[in-house]
C-alpha cells in the first residue's frame, strides 16, 4: 500500500487523524494533515483505507 | 408520473419545499420527499419565493455533487437559493466567508478557522467537557424534578464549551443564544433578519476589536491578530467569529436534546450506552445518531456553475440545487434498515451528516467530543432518566434550520 496527501486540497476536518491516528496527523496551526507514514502496516490498512473514503476534500489517495 | 426530465414538468406540479415530517413520525425525513425521490435522487422542488430548484437526496449523488468544483455556494450568483427571504436580502451586508466562497478563496478563510478545531486539540479539552458535564447533571438532579434538560444540560454544553474556546464571555449567552437561534429560523423576514445580523454582528465587531487590543488564549484572539496583519477585514472577522459561535453551540444543544428523546424511546438502544464504558462503542453511538437523527434538515444551498450530468437527470448552468443531507442518511444503497436507530451499525460514520466536500463542518470533532462525553455521560448518572411528558406533547422544531426539540421535560428516580 502506498498513501498519499495532496495538502493543497485538505479542509482539516480532522476525519483522518481521527480514523487513522497512526497514519494521519494534522498540523498544529491550521489542522492541514500530516502524512505519518505513506506504508501503514497491515493492521493499520484497513483504517488508512476508511480514512480515505470519508475524506471530504477528497485529499488522500491509496495504491494498493 | 412520465420519465420525462424533471426540469421539463409543467411548473405547477413542482411541490413546495419545506415538506412535513409524518405525525407521529418526529425522526423520519418527509413521506413527500421520499415519494418524491423513490425514483432518481434528485427532483425539483419549488422554494419560498416560488423558484423551482433542484433538491438531491441520494447519498452518492449529494458526495458528488459536494466535491464537484462545478457546485458554488456563491449566493451572489443570479437564481441562487436562498434559505428565506431574509437570507436573499441580506446579500448586501453579508462579507465573503467560508459559507459564501468557493475554492481556493474558501481555503484562506478556512484555515484562519480551524487550528482549534484539530483533532488533538479537541481531544485536549475532553476532560473540562466531562466536568463541565457532570457539573450540570449534578446540578439538575439537585434541582426540581421534573426538569427541563435543554435548559439543564443540552444548551449550556456546548455554550460554555464554545465561549471558552472563542473567548466569548458566556454572561452573554443569553443574548446570542437568543439571536442565534432567531436567525435560523425558515421563514426570516428581510427586516428581522437584518436586525438580527446587525445585533450579532455588532458585538463580535466589539469582541474583535477587543482581543486585537487586549490578546488572550482564545480564538477569537488568534482570529482578531490576523486582522492586525492585514489577512483579514473586521467584517470578514465578525462573520467569523459569528459562524462559529452560532454552529458552535445550537447544532450540538439539538443534538443532545433530540438524542435523549430518540433514545427514550428505543430502550433497547438507550441500554447499549447505559451499559458500557468502551469509548469505541460510545463513539459508533454518536456517529449512528447523527445520521439518524437529521438535526441540520432543510438543506443545504448551492448552484450550478455548468452544466452537470447526474443521477439520470441534466442540472444546467445557473440552476439551484437543495442538498437534504439527512435523506442521504436514510439511503438504503448505503444503510441496510435505513430507519432503523442501530447504535453498533458498522459504516454510521459514512453519514453525511457534517455535509461532504470542502465545506465539511469546521467543528465536527469539536462536536463528536462533545457527544460521546454527554451520551456516555447521561444514561449511566441517570440509568432511571424518562420523558416527563408523552411523546406527542414534546414540540420539534419543526420550523427551524436547525431541527431539535425546544424543551424537553424529563424525570427521575
Amino acid at each position: 500500500m502506498k498513501v498519499t496527501v495532496e495538502q493543497d486540497r485538505c479542509v482539516a476536518a480532522g476525519q483522518c487523524a481521527a480514523t487513522a491516528p497512526d497514519v494521519f496527523d494534522q498540523r498544529d496551526e491550521d489542522g492541514v494533515v500530516v502524512l505519518l507514514t505513506d506504508d501503514p502496516a497491515a493492521e493499520r490498512a484497513d483504517d488508512a483505507r476508511h480514512a480515505a473514503a470519508v475524506c471530504p476534500a477528497l485529499a488522500i489517495h491509496i495504491e494498493e | 408520473m412520465s420519465h420525462a426530465p424533471t426540469g421539463a414538468a409543467p411548473e405547477a406540479q413542482v411541490p413546495e419545499w419545506p415538506m412535513p415530517r409524518a405525525a407521529g413520525c418526529p425522526f423520519d425525513p418527509p413521506p413527500g420527499l421520499r415519494e418524491l425521490t423513490a425514483e432518481k435522487p434528485l427532483a425539483k422542488v419549488r422554494i419560498w419565493d416560488g423558484s423551482a430548484h433542484w433538491i438531491v437526496t441520494g447519498h452518492a449523488a449529494q458526495r458528488a455533487l459536494l466535491s464537484d468544483p462545478r457546485v458554488s455556494v456563491d449566493e451572489r450568483l443570479p437564481g441562487f437559493p436562498h434559505w428565506n427571504e431574509g437570507m436573499a436580502a441580506g446579500l448586501a451586508y453579508r462579507p465573503r466567508s467560508v459559507f459564501n466562497s468557493d475554492a481556493p478563496e474558501h481555503s484562506r478563510y478556512r484555515r484562519i478557522m480551524t487550528g482549534p478545531f484539530t483533532f488533538k486539540r479537541v481531544e485536549a479539552l475532553r476532560p473540562t467537557i466531562q466536568k463541565i458535564t457532570d457539573d450540570l447533571i449534578d446540578k439538575m438532579l439537585a434541582g426540581p424534578n421534573p426538569a427541563d434538560l435543554v435548559e439543564a444540560l443540552a444548551l449550556p454544553l456546548p455554550t460554555l464549551m464554545i465561549s471558552e474556546l472563542l473567548g466569548v464571555p458566556y454572561e452573554d449567552h443569553e443574548f446570542f443564544q437568543e439571536y442565534a437561534s432567531r436567525g435560523i429560523a425558515h421563514n426570516v423576514s428581510a427586516e428581522e433578519s437584518g436586525r438580527n445580523f446587525m445585533a450579532l454582528n455588532e458585538y463580535l465587531v466589539r469582541l474583535v476589536e477587543q482581543k486585537a487590543a487586549e490578546p488572550a488564549d482564545d480564538a477569537l484572539s488568534d482570529i482578531a491578530a490576523r486582522v492586525t496583519a492585514g489577512d483579514l477585514t473586521v467584517p470578514e472577522a465578525a462573520m467569523m467569529g459569528t459562524g462559529l459561535l452560532i454552529a458552535g453551540h445550537e447544532t450540538s444543544a439539538n443534538m443532545i436534546g433530540l438524542a435523549t428523546v430518540a433514545l427514550l424511546e428505543h430502550p433497547d438502544q438507550l441500554a447499549v450506552l447505559r451499559d458500557t464504558d468502551d469509548p469505541k462503542v460510545v463513539a459508533g453511538a454518536v456517529e449512528e445518531l447523527l445520521r439518524y437523527l437529521g438535526i441540520i434538515h432543510g438543506g443545504q444551498r448551492r448552484i450550478a456553475k455548468e452544466d452537470i450530468e447526474i443521477g439520470g437527470e441534466l442540472i444546467r448552468a445557473g440552476e439551484g440545487i437543495v442538498v437534504e443531507l439527512f435523506s442521504a442518511n436514510r439511503d438504503a444503497d448505503v444503510f441496510p434498515e435505513p430507519d432503523l436507530l442501530d447504535l453498533h451499525r458498522a459504516n454510521a460514520r459514512h453519514h453525511n451528516a457534517f455535509g461532504f466536500g470542502i465545506h465539511q463542518c469546521v467543528g465536527q470533532q469539536f462536536a463528536r467530543v462533545e457527544l460521546q462525553v454527554v451520551y456516555g455521560t447521561l444514561f449511566r448518572r441517570i440509568p432511571t432518566l424518562r420523558l416527563a411528558k408523552s411523546l406527542d406533547e414534546i414540540v420539534f422544531k419543526h420550523d427551524r434550520l436547525a431541527y431539535g426539540v425546544y424543551s424537553l421535560p424529563v424525570t427521575w428516580g
